[in-house]
C-alpha cells in the first residue's frame, strides 16, 4: 500500500514537467564545435528582463555565447493564449569543446541543460560520403528483397543483396524529442544536423508559438559542408525533392508541409546535383498544376542560378557528365515506383512516361559530383519504400527496396575506384511488417486464407529472373511471400500483389473514419481486417523498432553498438573533420 | 454574377424533379455537357499541365461532373474537392495541401450535407479554369465549379 502514494506524486511530478521552461537546444544535445545554432529559453511566466539571470558554466552567459539575447516580452499561442516570456539568441558558435551548463533562474523558475560540444578529428578520413537511405526500410523489407531478387534453394539465399556486403554497422534508435514514435522529417533531421527533433520539425528545435519557421535552428550538414569545405552536395530523391526526407539535408521548418519555403532553402543552399520529384512547388500559382501560393518561377530562378534543367530520362542522360549545376524535376509530385514504372505502367506512367529511376539518377549524380577534386556529399534516398509501405502495398515497397539496393551497387562501384569514400546505408525508420511465410495459389480450396503456408508448409517461393535484371520477372507468380502488418485501418486483405495500382486500403466516410474500401471487397478470397488503430488513420504507419545501419569505408569504424540517430551526424562530421579547430 | 438567375432556379426544379424521378434525369442531364477527370487536361509535362480544348470550350458554361467527395479542408468551408477516385490522405507521407493535378474544386449555390467520400457523385454548375485564391481558406485552386449542386448517383 505504501507505494501507491509515490505513484501519485511520480504522476504529479510528470504533469508538472510538461510545464516547465524549455531551453533549446535541449539536455544533452550534443554539439559540433563552431556550428551556428539558436539558442532559446521559454519561461511560462511573463517576466522582466531583469529578472531572468542565465550562466554558462557559472559565468554570465553573454561571455560565454558571444552575445545578447533577444528579450521577448510575451509569446502568443494560437488564439493569442499568453505563453510567458523568452529569450533568443539566433547563430551563435561554441569553438571550444566540452560540457556546458546552461542554468536559467526568473522569479521561481528555474531550468538547468547540459550541452556536449565535441570537435572533430583534425583530418578528413574520406573524401566523398555517399549516405543512402531508404525510407521505412524494415528488416523484412530486405529480407523480402533478397528472397524476391537472388531466389533461395534449400534454405540458403541463391545471391546477396548489395547492402548485405557492407562491412560496419549499428543499430539506431529513431524517437522524437516529443514522442517515442517518429516520422520521416525528424529522423532525417537528426542525422543531418545531430540534433533531435519533433515529430514533423526539419534543422529546427521545435519551439512553442505557432510560426512553422521562426524556431530555434541549427546547422544542417549540407549546411556545414559548405561552411567547412569546397566540396559539392547531391540531393538524389525519388519523392518530391522538397519531401522531408531530401528536404533535411538543407533546410529549417516546424512543418515538413511548408515545401513551397523548401524550395526557396534549398535555392539558398544550391546543391551542385538536385533530381527527383515534385516540380510543382517550382512553379508559379498562374501554371496549371502548380502547388505554390505565390507567382514565383522557380525553374527560372535556378536557371538564373547556373543550373542546367533535366525534366526526363533523355535530358538526365544527356547532362550525366556535364559541367555545372543540375536540376532535374522528373515528375509534379512523387515519381512513380519501380513496379509501376519499369514494369506495369500504372500509376502516373502515362503522364510522366520517360522518368528516370534511382539508379540512372544516382549513377548521373555521382559522375558529376566526381568531377570535384575536393569530393562531394550525395544524399539519395529509396523514397517509396515508406509510401508504398504505408498502404500495405508491400510488392510495391519490396520491389523499391531491390532499386534502392540497386543504387548502393552504383555507390559501391564507384567507391572500389574511389576507397576514399564513405558509403552509409540505413533506415530512417522502420515499419511493423513481417515476412510470415508464403501464399500458394495450388493450394485447395477458394479461401484464400487457406492457402497461406506457414513454417514447413510455406515451402520457397517461385520468383524467377530469367532475364537478370535483378527484378523478379512478374510479382503475381503462383507461390509468393506472404508479408502482413502489424497494425494498419479496416481494410480488405486480398492476398495478392495489386495490378491495377498502388493499394488504397481504406477511404475515410462522413464520420472522417477510416473504413475499409471496399473497391477491394469483391477480390476472389479477400478478407476484411479489422484495424487495430484509431479510426482517424489511413495507413499503416511508422514503427518504433530500431532501424540497422551499414556502411564501408574510411569513418566505418565508427559505427558499432547502438547509436541515437543524432550520432550518426557525429560520424559524418568527423569523416570530413567538421569540427576541427580551425588554425586562422 | 446573379446566382439567383432564372436558369439556376429552373435547373434546381429539374434537379428536384429529377430526384424523384430517375427516368426523367437522365433525360434532363444530358441538357448540360458533362466532362470528366481524362478530358481535363490535353498535356502533362514536368513544367506544367494545359488544360484541354473541351475544358475552355466549356468556360464560363453549365456543366455536370462525375466523381468523389474529398474529404472537406474545413467543415464549415462552403466548396469542397471533387477527385476522380476517393481519396485518402496521409498527413506523414504528404501534406494535407498536397492534392492530386485532377481535381476540380466546387463552390456550392447553397451549403448541402456532405456525403460519404466513397459514395459517386454528380456536380453540376458553372465551369469555370484560372488561378484563384479563396480568400477564406487561401486555397489556391485553377479549376472551379461555381453555383453547385451535387446529388449522389
Ligand atoms: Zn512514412
Amino acid at each position: 500500500m505504501r507505494t501507491l502514494p509515490a505513484a501519485f506524486a511520480a504522476t504529479t511530478i510528470l504533469a508538472g514537467a510538461a510545464q516547465a521552461t524549455t531551453v533549446y537546444p535541449l539536455d544533452r544535445a550534443t554539439i559540433l564545435a563552431g556550428s551556428p545554432f539558436d539558442f532559446k529559453v521559454e519561461l511560462n511566466k511573463q517576466v522582466k528582463p531583469e529578472d531572468v539571470k542565465i550562466t554558462v558554466n557559472g559565468q554570465d552567459y553573454k561571455t560565454v555565447l558571444g552575445g545578447e539575447a533577444r528579450f521577448v516580452e510575451l509569446e502568443k499561442g494560437k488564439d493569442d493564449k499568453a505563453l510567458g516570456s523568452a529569450l533568443l539568441l539566433r547563430g551563435l558558435k561554441i569553438s571550444a569543446p566540452g560540457a556546458y551548463k546552461v542554468e536559467v533562474a526568473a522569479g521561481d523558475e528555474t531550468k538547468s541543460v547540459t550541452w556536449n560540444v565535441y570537435e572533430t578529428a583534425g583530418q578528413p578520413k574520406a573524401k566523398n560520403i555517399i549516405f543512402l537511405l531508404g525510407d521505412g526500410l524494415s528488416v523484412a523489407h530486405r529480407t523480402a528483397a533478397r528472397i524476391m531478387s537472388k531466389g533461395m534453394t534449400e534454405g540458403k539465399a541463391n545471391g546477396r543483396l548489395n547492402m548485405d556486403d557492407l562491412d560496419r554497422m549499428a543499430f539506431v534508435g529513431t524517437s522524437a524529442t516529443n514522442a517515442v514514435a517518429t516520422d520521416s522529417a525528424n529522423t532525417m533531421s537528426a542525422y543531418m544536423t545531430g540534433h533531435k527533433t519533433a515529430v514533423n520539425a526539419i534543422g529546427v528545435y521545435a519551439d512553442r508559438t505557432p510560426a512553422s519557421l521562426d524556431d530555434p535552428r541549427v546547422e544542417t550538414f549540407a549546411e556545414a559542408v559548405r561552411r567547412m569545405t569546397k566540396k559539392s552536395i547531391g540531393i538524389v530523391a525519388t519523392a518530391e525533392v522538397e519531401d522531408a526526407t531530401p528536404a533535411a539535408v538543407v533546410s529549417h521548418t516546424r512543418n515538413r508541409n511548408d515545401k513551397a519555403d523548401v524550395v526557396g532553402m534549398l535555392l539558398g543552399v544550391k546543391p551542385e546535383v538536385l533530381l527527383g520529384g515534385g516540380s510543382a512547388y517550382f512553379l508559379g500559382k498562374e501554371v496549371a498544376g502548380s502547388k505554390r501560393k505565390d507567382n514565383q518561377d522557380y525553374i527560372k530562378l535556378f536557371q538564373d542560378a547556373g543550373y542546367k534543367l533535366a525534366t526526363d530520362k533523355n535530358e538526365l542522360a544527356a547532362n550525366a557528365s556535364a559541367e555545372g549545376n543540375l536540376l532535374g524535376l522528373f515528375h509534379t509530385g512523387n515519381m512513380d515506383v519501380t513496379l509501376d514504372r519499369e514494369f506495369l505502367k500504372k500509376g502516373t506512367v502515362d503522364k510522366f512516361p520517360n522518368q528516370p529511376g534511382l539508379v540512372a539518377m544516382t549513377k548521373v549524380a555521382i559522375d558529376r559530383l566526381s568531377k570535384n577534386p575536393d569530393g562531394f556529399f550525395l544524399m539519395v534516398e529509396g523514397s517509396s519504400i515508406d509510401k508504398m509501405s504505408h498502404p500495405l502495398d508491400w510488392d510495391r515497397a519490396v520491389v523499391e527496396t531491390i532499386e534502392f539496393d540497386q543504387a548502393i551497387g552504383v555507390a559501391r562501384e564507384f567507391q572500389k575506384a574511389h576507397p576514399d569514400t564513405l558509403i552509409v546505408v540505413t533506415g530512417d525508420h522502420t515499419h511493423g511488417v513481417s515476412i510470415i511465410g508464403t501464399v500458394d495459389d495450388e493450394k485447395p480450396g477458394t479461401e484464400m486464407r487457406e492457402k497461406v503456408g506457414t513454417y514447413a508448409e510455406a515451402g520457397f517461393p517461385n520468383y524467377k529472373d530469367e532475364n537478370g535484371d535483378g527484378y523478379p520477372d512478374k510479382i503475381d507468380v503462383s507461390r509468393r511471400l506472404f508479408l502482413s502488418a502489424n497494425n494498419g485501418p479496416d481494410h480488405y486483405e486480398t492476398f495478392r500483389p495489386k495490378l491495377d495500382g498502388p493499394f488504397v486500403p481504406a477511404v475515410q466516410n462522413e464520420k472522417k473514419e477510416y473504413v475499409a474500401n471496399e473497391q477491394y471487397k469483391d477480390v476472389p478470397g479477400a478478407v476484411f481486417v479489422q484495424g487495430n488503430l484509431p479510426k482517424s488513420s489511413e495507413s499503416g504507419v511508422h514503427a518504433v523498432d530500431d532501424v540497422v545501419l551499414q556502411s564501408a569505408g574510411p569513418g566505418s569504424e565508427e559505427f558499432h553498438g547502438y547509436l541515437e540517430q543524432s550520432d550518426v551526424y557525429r560520424v559524418l562530421a568527423d569523416t570530413f573533420a567538421l569540427g576541427a579547430k580551425q588554425t586562422n | 454574377m446573379d446566382i439567383f438567375s432564372s436558369l439556376h432556379l429552373s435547373r434546381r426544379r429539374l434537379i428536384g424533379a429529377a430526384v424523384a424521378l430517375p427516368f426523367t434525369a437522365s433525360v434532363v442531364r444530358a441538357a448540360d455537357p458533362s466532362l470528366s477527370f481524362d478530358e481535363l487536361y490535353g498535356k502533362f509535362g514536368v513544367l506544367g499541365l494545359e488544360f484541354s480544348d473541351k475544358v475552355k470550350r466549356l468556360a464560363e458554361q453549365e456543366i455536370s461532373m462525375k466523381g468523389f467527395m474529398a474529404p472537406p479542408l474545413k467543415a464549415e468551408a462552403q466548396f469542397f474537392v471533387l477527385t476522380e477516385v476517393p481519396m485518402s490522405l496521409c498527413p506523414f507521407c504528404s501534406s494535407d495541401a498536397d492534392w492530386p493535378d485532377n481535381i476540380v474544386v466546387v463552390y456550392l449555390l447553397e451549403k448541402q450535407t456532405f456525403v460519404q467520400p466513397r459514395q459517386t457523385i454528380e456536380v453540376r454548375g458553372t465551369l469555370e479554369y484560372g488561378s484563384w485564391t479563396d480568400p477564406d481558406t487561401g486555397f489556391v485552386s485553377l479549376l472551379r465549379i461555381r453555383q453547385a449542386e451535387y446529388f449522389s448517383v
